[in-house]
């Protein structure tokens, strides 16, 4: 079965995808199945490690916190860019050591960070754990920080770890 | 024309809304992206465009076509779903090459403590 459905999510959610993307019909839906078997087959050769999601419902609060701030950080950094150059901002690099370590959690978080204006992902040593990020506003170091570690890590802890 | 005089001002009023602001944003991250000097600043500006900027469209978009065809339309989501994911890819790989080539040149755009990348052996990490 596992041999099958190596990655049933992704085959699942590639089925919707294209269903989707189609009028809904039993040819389209056969043709999405056989489609989406085969992208189970081509990821599981690409790449082993088979995502193992602990707690689902964990995931509709990570997406709720991502959205409210997408919207906090598009404002700030609109606010910012109209004002470049009047307003003395300056942007900085921060250190965060983090305690998350699965490549799948790393993966969603460096989504997350590029998603909301005004973080940057710039390095990640493996050896030590330490995120380098470059942010926007310096004078947001604090917050991210404390978003971070408080707010994102424990949910994806949650969910992967 | 046609399909577009039927929507009614409730629902114009709300895709327009929508259309502006997707609009304004990513003409403000443009702007950003061309008015910026330092190069890890600028990989900030081109992300109101691929958050907000694309989002407040693809609502718009699925609003008004899911009112003139009568039915819920939701393709425009699986657009934002693939930008979402795959802008981390472009942009990290940015970062990081901009890191590459300025840790190689000794560029003064990097803080001191970032020229060289660290020793794992001698770095105690700290709470920064």
């Amino acid at each position: 079965m596992s041999r099958l459905f190596p990655h049933p999510v992704l085959s699942v959610a590639l089925v919707f995808l294209w269903l989707m993307l189609t009028r809904f019909s039993l040819g389209y839906l056969i043709l999405g199945t056989v489609l989406s078997l085969v992208a189970g087959w081509a990821y599981s050769a690409l790449h082993s490690a088979k995502p193992r999601i602990r707690r689902w419902s964990a995931i509709p609060r990570l997406i709720g916190t991502l959205f409210l701030d997408i919207i906090r950080s598009n404002v700030a950094v609109t606010r910012l860019l109209l004002t470049e150059g009047r307003s003395g901002r300056q942007s900085a690099f921060i250190r965060v050591p983090l305690q998350i370590t699965s490549g799948n959690s790393l993966a969603v978080l460096a989504i997350i960070l590029t998603a909301t204006p005004g973080t940057a992902w710039v390095e990640y040593e493996t050896e030590t754990g330490v995120l380098t990020l470059h942010i926007f506003d310096a004078a947001e170091t604090d917050h991210y920080h404390d978003v971070i570690r408080n707010t994102y890590e424990p949910m994806l802890m949650e969910i992967f770890e | 024309m046609s399909p577009l005089a039927t929507v009614p001002l409730i629902v114009a009023i709300p895709v327009a809304f929508f259309v502006v602001l997707g609009a304004t944003l990513t003409l403000i991250g443009a702007l950003g992206f061309a008015r910026l000097t330092s190069f890890y600043d600028r990989l900030h500006a081109p992300t109101l465009a691929t958050s907000w900027g694309t989002g407040a469209t693809i609502i718009a978009s699925a609003l008004m076509f899911s009112f003139i065809d009568g039915r819920v339309i939701l393709h425009e989501f699986v657009i934002g779903f693939c930008i979402v994911l795959t802008t981390p890819v472009t942009l990290m790989m940015l970062g990081r090459a901009a890191l590459m080539r300025d840790r190689t040149e000794g560029s003064d755009a990097l803080p001191e403590d970032m020229r060289r990348r660290r020793d794992p052996a001698a770095d105690t990490p700290a709470g920064d």
